[in-house]
């Protein structure tokens, strides 16, 4: 299956061949252009296989290939580890996880202070991260060394799994942030439009929207569509009633605004309409949090309206997350719906 | 015996404080070609008995071996929505847990993850707080309706951790402590079984030591042993841990001394490992050594004790670490101590 | 049955000093059981003889309540104390307590209208109402409980030492009502439960039992903003699967499930994170005995008004029947 696939593979911010990779063999014979710039996005084209007037649209739709992780800063004198965080992780889920290192993926695990020797009043702290290195078993610096280097980037050792089959068929894996908007943007490859779809696959999302900005100054679309996976916040809050941002299991989550860039109203009523009329369930994302590629596309050239639909991930940013295929599907069938109903210009 | 593979099969078992039923299979078909009887009893101590060849003139006499085959884990407590909430069985560091994946024991064994919130809604302070306990949840992926049918108030929660090799013949994995115990008795069995030892032996994989050494105070009192060694990870050196606090990584076992400790059966032990050229080091317990050994000690009319501690990097977390020479070191040591046992005398009072 | 927990809640029994809650239950069980006996730490045994076949089974359900221990009498006559078993200051102040020679006294706080924060134990004492030493009617060791009557709100019953008395009427009704059993039945009334648990420590050395079933309250998680715990008041006696002190021996928990499935009789299944009982010292007397723990739920645990509901007080003692009326397997 190639969220999978492109889950288990491994691709931190600059360093998203091997996820590239396997887009390239999904995508093969879907596409009638394909290039990868500078940066390492992957850019691709399918024209318009329906009869349209005039020039097609130019309709950029970018799902982003990095994941968060980690980088080897150093190596310290009794052969651990030490590393630096790529893109936001919250640091209280890194203790006792096991990572891989470099090229080679060399196992480490990122040990902390056994509870005995911690004093109850600091175990109601965070835990220390200079009081933590990655160990790869290696009892020297020199030994060390000689299996992984500075920069080496650094991936949570996860496997993706379905878990027990219920109603929101939900699946565990690393990086469903955003392979979940990668293997939805490969499934849009496969229907036909009137529309020139670019399907972008791009890099460096996670450490500031790099990659998509310069692939959307290359490819001027008219519009954009971003996919992404995204925060979900469902879990019991007691008394508190606030913003669960978005939910698992309640379909597609379209972005009005988030940090990054507000929506253009007419795509996100596209949306919304798309969804009423095919039944399709939606939710919006409920709370202008983080910030997705739509960021820099959407201030690209002159502009370019833009939005972003998203798979509900819980635990994002962490070694495991969580979605529901039903979500999954629905982004899917909201996505090649609204893109089929585009047709010449937007009113 | 592939020590690799039996402690990988030994880790990756399932075997919470009072549930050990699934590992105490697993060192039942490991020792059986090693020892001459088995015994189980109502807490679920494994007892094996190695029985010794004493000499003409010489009275019977037994020394127990113990190492506990518990780990520390998590039990459901209930639900809320479709998530568990959950609290611990034994000393877990509740704030490594986060993002944990791990097996929860219902009436199927299911996928499930502690739940971590997005960092993007978490202010700065609450970022620099441990997530209290009653915002962890497991998230098993089913529904508020879906949860009830296949998840009870009171079943067991394991980290859900492959052991992994690393580097220089370090392996990490849950549940080391004490594992790596119980897989240096299968060493010391081992090396047992090619030597002649007077002595009975009765290796004992002991259980809820977690909670309490609960298990060898029970063993230790139907064994009725005239000596005895616990085998016990100890803090091995590592990143945040200063070195008063920790023994040293690959430098062998440590051996214990203290008030716990029979003078006698430390003077064996040093001298065994000088004579046969296995590394090891000395740690010092001014009191409770938290270990088997402690109960031991005073089981029934008193046993002399001994206390053997693998160097173990990370305990109570789910990667803990050790080094399989340091456990082939203790094994092999722990089978010349029984065997120079013959020629020692441990009826001595303490100091 | 609610006459007979009336009685043995409202009597004097603070730990180490449980002969008149003792001799209350001898009265009780006398005439159903085949022998009445006490140990040397003060424990009950009441020994039902079964007809064969059987296992046997110590039932341990604790006589001891918690209280205080006079430890000096001032100038005045004002006596200050020292806990005896969990006590909180918090539910002191402004009690009455009283003595076994019927001597009552309040509770008063040094600093009562003067500071707004929590009272500390030393700055508690108990007012006798005397004016010096000679006169204060009890001396330096004196014990004493709360002092309160029982109050029946019809479904829920209120009282002091609901902890445990309410499971000292429990296993005393299961030996009336018991009848036929395989099994040779040893219920015992612990005493030093609240400081230990150390009665059912050598009780259960000396009896040896096979099994060991304790029977204790349990806290609930269903008053307002109470600490997350599924159990509640009206659900049915509760089946212990782990507690700070122990976890419950898996056969022992399954024979409890089984019996309450098979008689349809309403149960919880408990996980305590603060507390324990004498299950867990008798699970590690001798070579190991396998127990568990039928926990009676209860709220506002170890403060003078201790409640429970009388429908699941009638199950615990239909769940103990049909535990000990058929053979045991486990």
């Amino acid at each position: 299956m190639l969220l999978q696939q492109l889950s288990d593979a491994r691709g931190i911010s600059g360093c998203e061949r091997e996820v590239r990779e396997i887009i390239e063999a999904a995508i093969d014979g879907l596409v009638d252009e394909q290039r990868v710039d500078t940066l390492g996005n992957l850019i691709c084209l399918r024209r318009a296989r329906r009869p349209v007037e005039g020039r097609p649209l130019k309709v950029m739709v970018a799902a982003h290939m990095d994941e968060i992780g980690l980088i080897v800063t150093g190596v310290n004198k009794d052969g651990t580890v030490r590393f630096d965080k790529v893109g936001g992780i919250d640091d209280r889920i890194l203790l006792s996880k096991q990572v891989l290192i470099g090229q080679a993926a060399v196992p480490g695990v990122i040990g902390y202070r056994p509870i005995h020797l911690i004093a109850r009043k600091e175990r109601e702290a965070a835990p220390d991260l200079s009081r933590a290195a990655i160990d790869i078993g290696a009892t020297s610096q020199s030994a060390a060394e000689r299996l992984v280097s500075l920069g080496d980037p650094i991936t949570f050792r996860t496997t993706y799994e379905a878990l027990e089959p219920g109603a929101l068929r939900c699946v565990k894996g690393k990086a469903l942030d955003d392979r979940a908007g990668c293997a939805v943007l490969v499934e849009l490859l496969q229907h036909d439009y009137a529309i020139d779809l670019y399907a972008v696959f791009t890099a460096q999302e996670e450490v500031g929207l790099r990659g998509a900005r310069v692939a959307a100054y290359g490819i001027e679309p008219d519009l954009a569509f971003v996919l992404e996976g995204t925060i979900c916040d469902d879990l019991p809050k007691g008394d508190e009633d606030t913003s669960h941002v978005t939910e698992v299991g309640k379909g597609p989550a379209i972005t009005f605004m988030d940090r990054s860039f507000i929506a253009d109203r007419r795509l996100v009523d596209l949306l919304v309409e798309t969804a009423r009329e095919e039944g399709i369930p939606y939710q919006f994302k409920k709370a202008a949090a983080g910030g997705t590629d739509a960021g820099a596309i959407h201030l690209s050239r002159e502009g370019v309206p833009a939005v972003t639909v998203a798979v509900p991930c819980r635990n994002i940013h962490a070694p495991v997350s969580i979605l529901s295929l039903n979500d999954l599907e629905n982004t899917h069938r909201l996505m090649a719906a609204a893109l089929q109903r585009i047709q010449g210009s937007l009113s | 015996m592939d020590l690799v593979a039996h402690l990988k099969e030994l880790t990756m078992a399932t075997g919470l404080s009072g549930y050990e039923g699934d590992v105490r299979s697993l060192v039942q078909k490991a020792w059986d070609p090693l020892v001459d009887a088995f015994e189980t009893d109502a807490l679920g101590n494994l007892m094996a008995l190695k029985r010794g060849e004493p000499a003409e003139g010489t009275p019977r006499r037994a020394i127990m071996l113990a190492a506990h085959m518990d780990e520390i884990g998590l039990m459901v407590t209930g639900y809320e929505g479709g998530f568990l909430r959950f609290t611990r069985v034994g000393g877990v560091d509740l704030r490594t847990v986060l993002g944990q994946e791990v097996t929860v024991h219902g009436r199927r064994e299911l996928i499930g993850v502690i739940s971590s919130r997005p960092p993007h809604v978490l202010g700065e302070q609450e970022r620099r707080t441990a997530v209290p306990t009653d915002k962890l949840f497991i998230d098993t992926g089913l529904t508020a309706e879906e949860v009830p049918h296949l998840v009870q108030v009171g079943d067991l929660v394991s980290m859900r951790r492959e052991t992994i090799a690393l580097a220089e013949g370090y392996l990490s994995g849950k549940a080391m402590d004490d594992r790596a115990g119980v897989a240096t008795l299968t060493v010391c069995l081992q090396e047992l079984s090619r030597l002649r030892h007077g002595w009975d032996v009765y290796a004992v994989a002991t259980t809820q030591e977690e909670l309490g050494l609960r298990g060898a105070i029970v063993s230790a009192y139907h064994t009725a042993p005239d000596a005895a060694i616990a085998v016990d990870v100890g803090f091995g050196a590592q990143v945040g841990v200063s070195d008063d606090e920790s023994v040293e990584m690959d430098g062998g076992p440590a051996i214990a001394m203290g008030p716990n400790i029979h003078p006698s059966i430390y003077e064996l032990l040093v001298q065994t490992a000088k004579e046969h050229e296995i590394k090891y080091q000395v740690e010092v317990a001014a009191g409770q050594t938290g270990t088997d050994a402690w109960a031991i000690q005073v089981a029934r009319e008193g046993v002399p004790t001994g206390l053997l501690s693998v160097p173990l990097r990370y305990m109570h977390t789910s990667v803990e670490t050790v080094c399989l020479r340091d456990i082939q070191r203790t094994g092999r040591l722990m089978a010349r101590a029984i065997v120079a046992l013959d020629s020692a005398d441990v009826s001595a009072p303490m100091l | 049955m609610k006459d007979m927990i009336k009685t043995l809640v409202e009597a004097f029994g603070p730990s180490g000093r449980e002969s008149v809650v003792s001799a209350l239950l001898a009265d009780l069980v006398r005439p159903f059981v085949d022998e009445v006996r006490s140990d040397n730490m003060g424990n009950l045994i009441a020994y039902k003889k079964g007809s064969g076949g059987g296992l046997r089974v110590m039932l341990a359900a604790h006589m001891d309540e918690i209280g205080l221990v006079v430890s000096h009498i001032d100038r005045k006559g004002f006596a200050r104390f020292q806990t005896v078993g969990g006590v909180s200051p918090l539910t002191l102040l402004g009690n009455r307590v009283r003595f076994a020679n019927g001597a009552t006294g309040v509770v008063g706080w040094e600093y009562w209208l003067q500071k707004r924060e929590l009272p500390k134990m030393e700055e508690l004492f108990i007012d006798l109402g005397a004016t010096s030493p000679a006169d204060a009617p009890v001396e330096v060791g004196d014990i004493c409980c709360f002092d309160r009557p029982m109050v029946d709100l019809g479904k829920r019953l209120v009282a002091k030492a609901m902890d445990d008395r309410i499971a000292c009427a429990v296993a005393a009704q299961t030996l009336i009502e018991l009848g036929d059993t395989p099994n040779d039945v040893y219920a015992v009334f612990t005493t030093q439960e609240e400081v230990g648990p150390r009665g059912a420590m050598t009780a259960a050395f000396g009896i040896d039992p096979d099994v060991a079933v304790a029977i204790d309250v349990t806290d609930t998680g269903d008053t307002p903003k109470a600490a997350f715990m599924a159990v509640e008041l009206g659900g049915g006696p509760a089946v212990k699967i782990k507690d700070s002190g122990m976890i419950a021996h898996e056969g022992v928990k399954d024979w409890m499930i089984r019996s309450a499935e098979a008689a349809g009789i309403p149960y919880q299944r408990e996980v305590l994170d603060a507390g324990t009982t004498d299950a867990m010292v008798i699970q590690t007397t001798r070579a190991g005995i396998p127990s568990g723990c039928l926990s009676i739920p209860c709220r506002h645990i170890h403060t003078p008004s201790e409640m429970v509901d009388h429908g699941d007080v009638l199950n615990s003692v239909r769940l103990l029947k049909a535990m000990l009326s058929e053979p045991i397997a486990i």
